[in-house]
């Protein structure tokens, strides 16, 4: 149970609060952007590419044009004129807005179509002629770095190959050394797919220029406001736009995942038209754009090697990634960490080698590089050090939990230096696994696991510890394009005790509404019921940088509590006023302040409002308002213990979740029920790419999966019954000491199930399994190591 | 070339001239101005735009306007009365069975189907019942014992706890 400090009706800290948020989304009510409709607006539609890579010789608007309602046809060509054509993306490189000359991937943005309805933008579409001439892509991304292959990014000047960037992190000869000397050593060339985050609502705007006003207000899907808000200034400053020119608009978001976080091109078009023409445009991508030409996840080709001694001591780790881009470096990570916080990958484990290096190639994919529900590359180490630590169990013939529990770092030794540069803030690994273990009956499930093979039948039992790297960021090491990635929170508490708070930051679902909410309740003593949660105006709320990586809690719930706590100090003066005592003889409890040893001499918080507007003290600034931007000493760590037991059909290879045990430190909970929600989520998108999804692409460029047909997001089949649970161990760094938890399970998960997998058909000879883990998958699998030429 | 159709929806008649091309989920959000239907795909895959024509779910998206004249079609919107919100709607809403909300009014339609059909379905039935609608955010556990609940609500049963259960 989660002790909390105030009572149910103030709603503060650990109370699972039903959510503020709810009552307008289950009547309907909820606000998404394709329900915002404005007088004179107009219908935007995108022509693409079929190809993945071609020039584009012509392109005719004549029968588009001749559409009745069909208003305007905008090209490349047409925005070169306002140099608007190219955009810079977050990591600094390039990409274009529309093409002049030449497309880089199948579903690139080639010409808009703007209509008066949906129907005829779409009809416009298609009467749109485009003269390509194909030419062969460089699709995989090893032979990228061929000297032979075309260089891609020819715009770039003096660019003779496709290679990105160089990366590393940690120390080269010392792990070498190790590795040399090492007694065991163990190594895999694993993939980790280009993956979609999909949310349900994809992406779209409104873009409204007011030309008498000079001002653009823009309704769109992003998961931050304000960053978008410069980022547009920055692009479309030159031809007048400048920020304070710009309102940007985040309606509900119906899921964000990270994908809501990149500048797409459909967006820059909306905004171009509607400066040009003064109406209203709106865009809303279908489902196939969504999948075909937003951003991607994931694409990290990592070769892992671990060393260690024969007894099953962990010594060091090697990872070299090369990482797909696409055809620019459109990555939505803090910018001095090009693999974002990939570094992460020596886990939970002590040990004090390690060294990883990554390259990045362009290839004629689309761009991107964003999270699907991770902390910036988080996954992708995660799944790297957890298959290794299942393999070297394996190599040494130790029990995976066992091994674990004797490499983890001590509950005593935190903080903890990483070998590549962290200190994580703290944990308790060997509790969060005995926990998981308990619940799952871990020890019985090994024994069933003996009998059932005897009968022919397998069962596999996969363990996951993993250590996140959340709330970016620290502002001497993060930043994006410059912006130092802290996070504000504005207090306003009426002169009736009743409060409406503001944030930077922008829930797609994450229940913000309630938790702030709960947070402010908790340092003040208001009812959260009263408290009122706005985000996502940037004309209203403080400047902040929006929600991903798990970062809303770490940072804005931080800032919410030392904006209340301003408030706090202002009360007791108040306080002490009113009660003609000095304020060192006041105590505060939940909602009022009490002289010490007379508790019945108190004032509750809403009559000390009430005097901060009606009778303050004298050389005090009247009202009670409070502005907090907290920028965190340090990230902070959550780590969690999971473990999954599958069956797997010995003839068909269905693979069959029979359960699944998660259990979470996010360090102190606001709300558990949230939390928990939160986790449940998490791990349907852990089980997605494990045995799922994964965007195929042939050899010619096509996309062989870019609907929802055949681009497999589970349902409530394919989902298992989750089982959860946590411990607690508070971040000490934070004012409430929460650590944030929306992707731990989506980081977590994927090892888990995949060890699972591994484990159960492990006796035959099978090592390891990419992912996805299909059943077919695993019956080519079997069939290389004669599994089935045995059994027939 | 439009047509004009009348559109009886949530008992409201909503006269509008549409194409006759018109998919049923954009004269719903458009003409009518409802929008708690929601669109999330464009091959009939994510159930967003589950709706009920004459008591039996459907996918609006898959449906032209001109086909649905004469039928009763309830929304997201038409289930809340003035004796307050549909036991489905407070079965979501307590069991925390949604986070965006993007997919909530399609499942919730899907679920009052099922519902009827089935009072009381087990887990596996729910599992498979509300498999033609997606929901990215939730993980469905939340949405089963949402379901759960209203079953128990419906029928005048004890009702579970709606406090989250821990290992
Ligand atoms: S919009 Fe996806 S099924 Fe109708
Ligand atoms: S709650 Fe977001 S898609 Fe279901």
């Amino acid at each position: 149970m989660i002790k909390c400090k105030t009572s149910k009706a103030i709603g503060g800290m650990g109370h699972s609060k039903k959510r503020k948020e709810d009552a307008r989304f289950i009547q309907g009510k909820g606000n998404y952007v394709d329900d915002v409709k404005l007088p004179g607006m107009l219908y935007m539609d995108i022509v693409r590419s079929p190809y993945a890579y071609a020039k584009i010789k012509n392109i005719d608007a004549t029968a588009a044009l001749a559409i009745p309602g069909v208003v305007a046809v905008v090209t490349g060509k047409d925005l070169e004129k306002y140099g608007l054509h190219w955009m810079p993306t977050l990591m600094s490189d390039t990409q274009m807005v529309l093409p002049t000359d030449t497309v880089m991937y199948q579903a690139q943005e080639v010409a808009a179509v703007i209509a008066t309805s949906r129907y005829l933008a779409r009809d416009g579409k298609e009467a749109v002629m485009v003269d390509y001439e194909p030419m062969d892509p460089v699709m995989d991304p090893f032979k990228a770095l061929d000297e032979d292959a075309p260089v891609l990014r020819s715009d770039q000047e003096g660019k003779t190959d496709n290679h990105i960037w160089h990366w590393e992190v940690g120390d080269k000869e010392k792990t070498a050394d190790v590795f040399n000397n090492a007694d065991v050593v163990v190594k895999q060339q694993m993939h980790i797919p280009r993956i979609h985050v999909a949310s349900i609502e994809t992406c779209g705007c409104v873009a409204s220029y007011d030309k008498v006003d000079n001002h653009l207000t823009m309704y769109m899907t992003t998961q931050a406001p304000h960053a978008i808000r410069t980022v547009i200034a920055l692009v479309a400053g030159h031809v007048g736009l400048t920020e304070e020119k710009i309102r940007v608009i985040s309606p509900d978001i119906g899921g964000g995942f990270g994908g809501k976080v990149p500048v797409y091109p459909g967006y820059v078009i909306a905004i171009a038209v509607s400066f040009l023409t003064g109406a209203p445009i709106k865009w809303i991508e279908d489902r196939s754009e969504n999948l075909q030409a937003d951003s991607f996840a994931r694409d990290y080709h990592i070769t892992a090697e671990m060393a260690g001694t024969k007894d099953g001591k962990i010594q060091a780790t090697r990872f070299k990634v090369l990482a797909d881009h696409g055809y620019t470096d459109a990555s939505a990570n803090p910018s001095k960490f090009p693999t974002g916080l990939f570094s992460i990958g020596t886990g939970s484990y002590d040990y004090g080698a390690a060294y990883m290096e990554a390259d990045a190639v362009y290839t004629n994919k689309p761009p991107g590089g964003v999270a699907y529900r991770c902390s910036f590359r988080v996954t992708e180490a995660v799944h790297a050090i957890e298959r290794m630590t299942d393999m070297f169990a394996k190599k040494v013939g130790k029990d995976p939990a066992q091994l674990r529990m004797e490499n983890f770092i001590k509950k005593e030794d935190f903080p903890w230096a990483s070998p590549t540069g962290w200190s994580y803030d703290s944990g308790d690994y060997h509790a969060g696994l005995q926990k998981a273990m308990d619940a799952i009956g871990y020890h019985d499930l090994r024994k069933e696991q003996i009998e059932m093979r005897a009968q022919g039948k397998f069962l596999g039992i996969g363990i996951s510890t993993f250590t996140e790297v959340v709330g970016a960021g620290p502002s001497q090491d993060f930043d994006i394009l410059g912006i130092k990635m802290f996070d504000s929170a504005e207090i306003r508490v009426h002169p009736t005790g009743k409060a409406i708070a503001r944030f930077g930051t922008k829930s797609q679902g994450q229940g913000h509404e309630t938790t702030y909410a709960q947070i402010i309740a908790e340092e003040l003593g208001i009812p959260m019921e009263h408290i009122q949660i706005e985000e996502g105006d940037t004309d209203t709320a403080p400047y902040g940088l929006g929600t991903y990586a798990s970062r809303s809690t770490p940072t804005a719930g931080a800032a919410a509590a030392m904006a209340a706590r301003k408030l706090r100090d202002k009360a007791k003066k108040i306080a002490a006023h009113l009660l003609e005592v000095s304020e060192q003889d006041l105590e505060w409890e939940p909602g009022k302040f009490f002289v010490k040893g007379a508790p019945e001499k108190a004032k509750t918080i809403q009559e000390i409002v009430f005097a901060a507007y009606t009778n303050h003290p004298e050389g005090m600034e009247g009202g009670f308002e409070a502005t907090h931007y907290y920028d965190p000493p340090n990230l902070t760590f959550p780590s969690g213990a999971y473990i999954c037991v599958v069956e797997v059909d010995a003839e068909t290879c269905d693979i069959k979740v029979r359960r699944f045990v998660a259990i979470d430190d996010c360090g102190n909970i606001i709300n558990p029920m949230i939390v928990q929600g939160q986790v449940h989520g998490g791990l349907t998108q852990g089980i997605a790419p494990a045995m799922y999804e994964e965007l195929i692409y042939d050899k010619a460029g096509n996309i062989l999966n870019g609907t929802f047909m055949d681009y497999l997001v589970p349902t409530a089949v394919e989902s298992p019954s989750w089982e959860t649970g946590h411990t607690v161990t508070p971040a000490p760094h934070h004012p409430i000491g929460a650590k944030g938890v929306g992707e731990s399970p989506t980081v977590g998960a994927p090892p888990a199930i995949v060890n699972a997998i591994v484990d159960a058909v492990a006796h035959l000879g099978i090592k390891h399994l990419e992912i996805p883990v299909t059943p077919f998958k695993l019956f080519k699998e079997l069939q290389k190591v004669g599994y089935f030429k045995k059994a027939t | 070339m439009t047509k004009k159709i009348t559109l009886k929806i949530n008992g409201a008649e909503h006269t509008m001239e549409v194409e006759p091309r018109m998919l049923l989920v954009h004269a719903i959000r458009e003409n009518a101005s409802l929008t708690g239907t929601h669109i999330g795909c464009d091959t009939s895959s994510c159930g967003a735009c589950t709706i009920l024509i004459d008591g039996k779910s459907a996918k609006s998206c898959t449906i032209l306007a001109v086909q649905a004249q004469g039928k009763e079609i309830a929304t997201v919107e038409g289930l809340a009365t003035a004796e307050g919100l549909h036991p489905i709607q407070e079965g979501f809403h307590l069991n925390h069975a949604l986070h965006c909300g993007f997919c909530t009014p399609g499942m919730m339609m899907r679920a009052i189907e099922l519902l009827e059909k089935n009072p009381n379905p087990t887990e596996e039935e729910i599992r498979w019942g509300i498999s033609g609608n997606l929901c990215r955010c939730t993980g469905y556990n939340n949405i089963v014992t949402a379901i759960q609940w209203t079953s128990a609500k419906m029928q005048g049963k004890e009702l579970p706890s709606t406090e989250p259960k821990f290992v």
